[in-house]
């Protein structure tokens, strides 16, 4: 996309400055200089190592300094003790922490309960429990293990120059992982998993392996590093290597320099290394350390997304404020939008006549689509159908054994007073909630209790009626995740060639680069809704598209989806604006206390006495 | 086996330092549950508060019950200054962590420079008498540390419970934006509890600087064990971190009479990941 097109520009200065670090040693590097940059590579490793998990996904670990002191004791054991070379016992230390990080992830990633503080509480509890086993046993046994008699490999002219390459070529590794994964489809999965885990999962994110994906790549890494600082500092113990310093000072390094930045952790490991170098003497080093807790403490408060972060908000506001004054004062809010409206109009006029023509082919072959009104159902294709749909909360029945089936093509109003169960279910047939009883056959396939990205990949899809789009990610982003994410086999090219196009279909065209917070009501509820169509579901769910719109842009949502229909997508509809129900829905079905109290063609139904009962209470026979 | 005497003064030895983590423990609590702010800074203060007990001690030979008047009102000022800072800028309970470990970093500079790192104890008459209770030794600091918990964690509840303030605070942490619609001074209220936060740093950093040997990374090495107390019970509950540091100091001191000091983390830690994976609901 448009930042590794950037990058590739970069790509040359890179280059250089990588091969002029490589080769420096060679031709004579002061001993002192490659002890200090050998420390600035290590933060950096175990910076971003860390950056790549916990600043991704917004799960913050606490439990870095275990990774790295599996690493530091498996270089002990495997070469100290059992005299494995240099190299095995690297590889089988990252390894360690690897597995050490997939059993933890195993254990809480599952957990809705352990995210945020209860997360970091737990990884730093699993820190120290590893200490007091290490230090009880004979892995170190109390005090400490000597590493003298492990041969370093000698790849460079000398011992030190040996660890600045190792620790160099550790810095290359990790963050050439750490920028791969941020620009590939699974970063940009952690991202939305950082935003809201939740919604992530229901667009088909596999949340729970990411999670363990990265959490392995991260374990991996600070393991490798912790088993080459073994050998750097020679004499490993207990209280040193799982000090709560090693975690604190990754996280510290990564928010200063900003953790949503694959390069942020490596700007801020660099600042900190040299401040902390610049005070070692005496007290001296007392005043850096008052330095460097003030900084933390004002640049958490004054910014938050650190250092690149907030230079990139700065960078972005910048060039938007220069395209507002190329435009000149005439785009006012008001006329902005009604622009857009117009836009709107227009593209939808442009697919229509598209779609009419789509339309003439299909009908040639006997499905048609746009026939919903007044056809027989039974002639039709079943996509959804529900049976005894049980979903219960500790007493209350939400959904008290709800039959539903819904027809290809199909518009289905699902109505009901507050609390009558619409929401909940949409969140059971989605996969965020698991039914209590009941199954739930989409395209033929069993639903119920399935992981929600698998359900969303068979083919239902939703919108929320708060919308609740990626904070993080543009227009274009939180679409082209759905795209990617949605459906099983879709190539890169594809996905964004479909994001695109839903853009296009909902008229965020020109808001595509925007953030989501940038945009108006409307125009986040059509971010919704391409969101939810950019996989191509067979099934879209809509949760109140219209509540909180003006009459001009419900008419245009109302055309819209329509034009979805048209397509062969059934609709489940919640909705409260009734002009709106009537005109398009096809059937309805009315929930009252988690239960389908009727349901059938909507003049009909709105005019039972049940319906009328549900919405306005029994006082209403009285009067 | 050790002996059943020896035993039971693991479990006296148990209930007191239990008494000194549920102390610590509450402020720490009190804030995360009602301020929504994981303050660690609240370990500074203990510390700090500790440091200068053991400072008005050995230079003015100040009784530290008198050093504790004077200190609550000081640390409830630090405490309500920090706050203020704090409030200023919109911050997510972990932006709160992390702006607050950075205090705690500067803190623990600054008593290393005024009081190095070498190992501090301060003496003491308190810890020279001594009172035989059903065959175990307690010695005076004990019991201050045990009575001082006692009248903090009755304090809080009081305050909570007992006083319309208390309603008010619980209220406004319950829903803030309702509470203001009832005109209830959501501003004032935090900085208060605050400063409640901060007399109650002030009441520990006295009773550890009565039991313990002060070092300035004990601020650091106490953070674990302490937040396993405040995560066993309910979050700004006035009793749950007494019960709770109770539990945790008494399985800590009995493992180590059965095994080794060195086995002590792993129950308290272990415990901690046990509450975290069971308990029903997050925060």
């Amino acid at each position: 996309m448009d930042n590794s097109r950037a990058g590739l520009g970069l790509n040359w200065l890179w280059f250089v400055l990588m091969a002029i670090l490589a080769g420096w040693p060679f031709l004579g590097m002061p001993n002192h200089l490659e002890s200090l940059l050998y420390v600035v590579f290590f933060w950096i490793t175990l910076a971003t190592s860390w950056n790549l998990m916990s600043g991704y996904s917004g799960y913050f670990s606490f439990g870095h300094g275990a990774f790295f002191g599996v690493g530091m004791y498996g270089m002990a054991t495997f070469a100290g003790k059992f005299g494995l070379g240099f190299w095995p016992s690297a590889v089988l230390s990252g390894i360690c922490a690897s597995i050490l990080a997939l059993a933890l992830g195993a254990l809480v990633f599952r957990l809705k309960k352990i995210r945020g503080e209860s997360f970091a509480l737990i990884t730093l509890a699993v820190t120290f429990v590893l200490a007091t086993l290490i230090v009880n046993t004979p892995i170190d046994g109390g005090p400490g293990v000597y590493l003298m008699g492990v041969q370093v490999p000698m790849i460079g002219p000398s011992a030190s120059s040996s660890f600045y390459l190792l620790g160099f070529a550790m810095v290359v590794a990790s963050i050439w992982a750490s920028r791969t994964l941020f620009y590939s489809q699974s970063g940009l999965g952690l991202l939305a998993i950082h935003d809201d885990e939740d919604v992530a999962e229901v667009h088909g994110v596999p949340t729970f392996a990411l999670k363990m994906k990265a959490f392995a790549l991260s374990g991996f890494f600070a393991g490798m590093m912790g088993s080459i600082h073994a050998l750097y500092v020679s004499y490993v113990t207990v209280s040193e290597t799982f000090s709560i310093t090693v975690p604190l000072t990754v996280v510290l390094m990564s928010i200063l320099g900003g953790a949503r930045q694959w390069a942020g952790p490596m700007l801020g490991a660099v600042l900190i290394t040299f401040l902390l170098n610049a005070f070692t003497e005496g007290t001296s080093a007392l005043y850096g350390r008052i330095l460097i807790g003030v900084i933390l403490t004002l640049s958490v408060l004054i910014m938050p997304e650190g250092l690149l972060g907030t230079w990139q908000s700065k960078q972005r506001k910048r060039s938007l404020d220069r395209r507002r004054a190329l435009e000149g004062d005439h785009s006012e809010s008001s006329a902005h939008q009604e622009q857009s409206v117009a836009s709107n109009d227009l593209n939808l006029r442009d697919i229509r006549h598209e779609l009419t023509h789509a339309q003439n082919l299909s009908d040639q072959s006997g499905s048609g689509a746009d026939h919903g009104h007044g056809l027989a159902n039974e002639s039709k294709k079943v996509v959804l159908e529900l049976n005894g749909l049980c979903k219960h909360f500790a007493g209350i029945k939400a959904l008290d054994g709800v039959h539903l089936t819904l027809y290809q093509g199909e518009i289905l109003g699902l109505l009901g007073p507050n609390g009558s169960g619409k929401s909940t279910l949409i969140n059971v047939v989605t996969g965020h909630l698991s039914p209590t009883a009941g199954s739930i056959q989409l395209l033929g396939q069993e639903c119920a209790g399935q992981a929600a990205h698998l359900i969303r990949r068979i083919g239902v899809s939703r919108t929320y009626q708060i919308p609740r789009p990626f904070k993080g990610l543009t227009v274009l982003q939180n679409v082209l995740l759905s795209a990617q994410f949605g459906a099983n086999s879709v190539s890169d090219e594809q996905a964004y060639r479909l994001a695109l196009e839903w853009i296009e279909f909902t008229g965020l065209s020109t808001k595509k680069d925007d953030y989501p917070d940038e945009l108006n009501l409307h125009q986040r509820k059509f971010l919704e809704l391409a969101r939810a169509l950019a996989a191509q579901p067979a099934v879209i769910m809509l949760d109140e598209v219209l509540s909180g719109l003006t009459p001009s842009e419900i008419d245009i949502a109302v055309q819209t989806i329509r034009l979805i229909r048209s397509q062969g997508t059934s609709i489940v509809f919640v909705e409260h604006v009734m002009s709106a129900v009537m005109a398009l829905s096809d059937r309805l079905v009315v929930l009252d206390q988690g239960r389908v109290i009727a349901s059938g063609v909507p003049q009909e139904v709105m005019r039972q006495e049940v319906v009328v009962k549900a919405y306005l209470g029994d006082q209403a026979e009285v009067i | 086996m050790p002996s059943a005497n020896l035993l039971l003064q693991s479990l006296a030895a148990g209930v007191f330092i239990g008494a000194l983590y549920g102390l610590i423990g509450l402020g720490l609590s009190v804030g995360w549950g009602l301020l929504k702010q994981i303050n660690l800074a609240h370990f500074a203060w203990v510390f700090l508060s500790a440091y200068l007990t053991y400072e008005l001690k050995t230079r003015l030979n100040l009784d530290p019950l008198i050093s504790l008047t004077i200190l609550i009102p000081v640390f409830a000022v630090i405490a309500i200054l920090v706050q203020w800072l704090l409030a200023s800028f919109a911050i997510t309970p972990f932006n709160s962590l992390m702006a607050t470990f950075g205090l705690a970093v500067s803190v623990e500079a600054l008593i290393q420079l005024f009081w190095s790192a070498d190992f501090r104890r301060m003496p003491s008459q308190y810890e020279e008498m001594k009172f035989h209770m059903g065959g175990v030794i307690v010695t005076y600091s004990e019991a201050l540390t045990m009575l001082i918990a006692l009248l903090a964690s009755f304090a809080v509840w009081w305050v909570l419970t007992k006083t319309d303030t208390g309603k008010c605070i619980r209220a406004s942490a319950e829903d803030a934006e309702m509470a203001r619609a009832f005109g209830i001074n959501a501003t004032k209220l935090s900085l208060g509890l605050a400063g409640v936060c901060g007399a109650l740093a002030a009441c520990a950093g006295v009773s550890v600087a009565l039991t313990f040997t002060l070092a300035p990374s004990q601020i650091f090495a106490w953070i674990g064990v302490i937040f396993a107390v405040v995560m066993m019970g309910k979050l700004a509950s006035p009793w749950a971190p007494l019960l709770a540091g109770l539990v945790i100091g008494i399985s800590e001191s009995m493992t180590m009479a059965i095994t080794a000091p060195s086995w002590a983390p792993l129950v308290s830690f272990s415990l901690l990941i046990v509450i975290l994976l069971t308990r029903r609901s997050h925060g």
